[in-house]
């Protein structure tokens, strides 16, 4: 499995630090990264498992990146992240975004995030050619394979 | 209704002589349309250029962005030369994402460390 893992303190209470992670992503998220046609307004996760996760624009449409998998109010949300290598939602994709908060004082939280099953991207590349040739994943199929070999 | 196009990050000119990295290469809209029509069928220049409403030498001009960025690349089939996208796509998507979430987390930590408890 080919993942993205990052560790960061935050300098802020576990529920305030949960809060702003999911209430709050409109606030941080990078405003130039977004797939709608209008400036991007919002970015919302429902908070509750099988919630959306979308992005509101200014034009008030919404485009779909994936959807709420697990909602654990402090310690732990686990996302659904379905925006394939064309950078449009794909039910077929599923690739999993971890984030988990730990105490380490009052004020202080531990957050550890991993975003998984990267190597889901090919088959999801693979579908995007409709099956036309086989080429792509097998490709892919052993890179991922020497990635892991090389991991290992 | 979902949209269909984009808007991607990294957005950087194509400065000559600078080399785009991964999906940096994707900010141009023609680029991104390049990038789509291959993420579904290997074709020539001739091919994308009649689908495109711009020349067979920008098509070309894009492609080598593309190829330079390795996102895409050729080979010869018989007397024609096809492009598909570069199996080395997934790291350049690791790459691209980790980039993006470095960039988001950092936002994310200093938006926590900004707010109160009210």
């Amino acid at each position: 499995m080919i993942s993205i893992r990052k560790q960061l303190t935050v300098e802020a209470p576990q529920e305030r630090a949960f809060r702003v992670f999911t209430a709050n992503m409109g606030l941080w998220w990078p405003r130039d990264h977004h797939i709608g046609v209008a400036p991007l307004k919002d970015c919302v996760v429902e908070p509750k498992a099988n919630g959306r996760w979308y992005e509101l624009g200014e034009d008030g449409t919404t485009c779909e990146w994936g959807k709420v998998l697990a909602w654990d109010p402090p310690r732990r949300l686990l996302l659904a992240w379905q925006l394939g290598p064309d950078f449009k939602y794909d039910p077929a994709l599923l690739t999993e975004v971890e984030v988990t908060f730990t105490v380490i004082g009052p004020k202080s939280t531990r957050v550890d995030f991993e975003h998984r099953n990267i190597e889901r991207f090919g088959e999801a590349a693979e579908r995007l050619r409709g099956g036309m040739d086989t080429g792509w994943g097998q490709i892919l199929e052993s890179y991922v394979r020497s990635a892991v070999a090389e991991a290992a | 209704m979902l949209a269909v196009s984009y808007c991607l990050p990294l957005a950087m000119a194509n400065q000559s002589g600078v080399q785009l990295d991964g999906f940096a290469a994707l900010a141009d809209p023609t680029r991104r349309q390049v990038f789509e029509r291959l993420a579904k069928k290997s074709l020539s220049v001739g091919e994308l250029a009649a689908g495109l409403p711009v020349s067979r030498p920008a098509v070309s001009q894009h492609l080598k962005i593309l190829k330079d960025a390795g996102l895409v690349t050729d080979e010869a089939l018989g007397t024609r030369r096809v492009y598909r996208l570069d199996p080395r796509g997934i790291e350049a998507m690791k790459n691209y994402l980790d980039r993006l979430w470095n960039r988001a987390l950092a936002a994310f930590k200093a938006a926590a460390e900004r707010e109160t408890d009210s």
